[in-house]
């Protein structure tokens, strides 16, 4: 497994989109959080000492940027025939995933650290210096990253049913606006209101993401994630093994 | 024995890629397996190499089961695809170290640069995979298979799209290593049949139509033997008749005549030419090429 995400990160970074990645990311949220003047994200002009614009800011962000980092993952083998030699080799479908999985979440992960400046600026500016809450920033990026991870695992599902990167970006972006956002949404239908739409509301990546930002880390949520990681895991899995159907 | 392949039948939906096919090869042995496009050669691969499952029967290599024992035989055999994929993107050190990982090969640099020479990739070695020509790109599919030495080594058109000379160089080369190794090659190119291979296998639409050695398959298919013979002088059919193992005379042109036996003639009509003062111009004994062989077993079978 360690041996296939250390070919995926250093292919991740011997092309560009490593870096491109990377880039878009902190271009794209120190454009709104910094830049952008009265915006609903500026930090600056916000005027309280939070990172709340990051926070939901991001998964728009990822929503487009992981999709776009692991749509090539299994659909360039699929298409150029690697996989071939890569599945007759003596390791198992579960162990290439993963190694696939893990390598994009590295690269996720590489493109957050730089955001901590952020959080030391936050810090800095308070006018009681210091005047930021911690324990919300720390959740938060804790929710960030499953969340993240959760978009990470659609994405690579997504790669692994088809040869097509653009079709697997198409995919991979529609599941997670549908999974993120969509739940929350369509339980305000006037069908659901006060019968079940604190159900349907749960079953969206949005809520968990919310309750964990509060910088509460509730169980039921980590196990949310965790399980929805495992569920596209799985699905990725079984998409591999059809070819033997 | 090192593969085994018993009563294989692949079904894709309704379509039988595969039909009841059954063979064996030996280590040592470079078995060449020839058939028609689309006639089940890619397919029979796949599956001994465990990328795809088989409908119904058995295949083993080294004794493990493609199936059961899946991790096993992936140690055991290396292969090479049909079109050779590789990682365009990898430098070729990079590729060979990632597969040598793969099989957890201990001191994996030396390994890799022993690959590189024995495959003649020295002078390449630096460059991107995707920069190479595609005679080098082979050298390096040749590479990601031998990397972990296995008992078993697989090709799927090892030589198609190259030029004459890039043809014979990994020639060369499978025949250097199939020296210590179980190999089986497919082609539809008949002269490499006969440059590389013991055996040969000829499927067609998905049936075992041959299974013997080249000389054999010669032999066999014919049964008999045709002399074509020029004098110089002129003389009659009745004459030639009159040889003793020669069966049947035709005559081609002028005084060229064919002779057809089921015995060897050669002494006999040599013979005959000294005892009738006659002289021979031209004496060839007619073989029948793979090509007939192949165009009368894969047509036959329609």
């Amino acid at each position: 497994m360690f041996s296939v995400f250390k070919k995926e990160v250093t292919s991740f970074f011997s092309s560009l989109i490593g870096y491109i990645a990377i880039i878009v990311f902190l271009l794209a949220t120190g454009l709104f959080l910094w830049v952008f003047p009265g915006s609903d994200y500026n930090v600056l002009s916000y005027g309280y000492a939070t990172l709340e614009g990051l926070f939901d800011l991001a998964p728009w962000v990822f929503m487009f940027l992981i999709p776009a980092i692991t749509m090539r993952s299994f659909s360039e083998e699929i298409k150029s025939g690697t996989l071939e030699i890569l599945t007759t080799r003596p390791l198992s479908e579960i162990q290439i995933i993963l190694g696939k999985y893990f390598a994009a979440m590295f690269l996720v992960a590489f493109s957050l650290l730089p955001t901590v400046v952020y959080y030391i600026t936050v810090y800095q500016l308070g006018i009681v210096k210091g005047n930021i809450d911690s324990g919300v920033v720390m959740g938060s990026y804790l929710g960030l990253l499953l969340l993240a991870g959760s978009f990470a695992a659609i994405g690579i599902f997504a790669s692994s049913l088809t040869g097509n990167q653009i079709v697997a970006f198409m995919l991979a972006v529609f599941l997670c606006f549908f999974c993120y956002y969509s739940f929350a949404a369509l339980s305000q239908l006037g069908l659901f209101v006060g019968r079940i739409d604190d159900v349907i509301q749960s079953i969206g990546i949005d809520a968990h993401y919310l309750s964990i930002r509060r910088g509460v880390i509730d169980t039921r949520d980590i196990v949310y994630f965790l399980s929805f990681i495992g569920i596209f895991v799985l699905f990725t899995k079984t998409s591999l093994e059809s070819r033997k159907w | 024995m090192s593969v085994k392949v018993d009563h294989l039948t692949k079904l894709y939906g309704e379509q039988k890629a595969v039909n009841d096919i059954s063979f064996e090869v030996h280590s040592g042995e470079i078995l060449g397996f020839l058939g028609p496009n689309g006639a089940g050669k890619s397919t029979t691969m796949k599956i001994i190499t465990t990328f795809i499952p088989q409908t119904s029967g058995n295949v083993t290599v080294s004794g493990f089961d493609v199936i059961d024992q899946s991790a096993e035989v992936r140690k055991r055999i290396g292969y090479l695809p049909e079109n050779n994929p590789l990682y365009l993107d990898m430098y070729i050190k990079e590729c060979l170290e990632f597969f040598a990982d793969l099989h957890g090969i201990q001191n994996k640099k030396a390994r890799v640069d022993e690959m590189i020479e024995v495959t003649g990739l020295t002078r390449e070695s630096k460059k991107k995979i995707g920069t190479l020509s595609k005679g080098y790109r082979q050298r390096v599919g040749l590479a990601q298979a031998l990397i972990h030495n296995p008992e078993v080594l697989i090709m799927d058109e090892p030589t198609s799209g190259l030029d004459p000379n890039q043809v014979v160089e990994i020639r060369n080369l499978i025949k250097k290593i199939g020296k210590q190794k179980t190999v089986i090659l497919s082609t539809h190119i008949l002269q490499e049949v006969q440059a590389l291979c013991d055996r040969v296998i000829i499927i067609n639409k998905g049936q075992l139509v041959a299974n013997d050695t080249i000389d054999n398959l010669q032999k066999s298919s014919s049964g008999e033997t045709a002399l074509t013979v020029e004098f110089k002088e002129t003389i009659e059919k009745v004459q030639l008749q009159k040889i003793r193992t020669v069966k049947q005379v035709d005559n081609i042109d002028g005084n060229k005549w064919r002779l057809i036996s089921d015995k060897d003639m050669q002494e006999d009509v040599f013979q005959f030419a000294v005892s009738n003062h006659l002289t021979i111009l031209s004496l060839e004994k007619e073989k029948q090429s793979l090509e007939d062989i192949f165009r009368t077993l894969t047509n036959s079978s329609k």
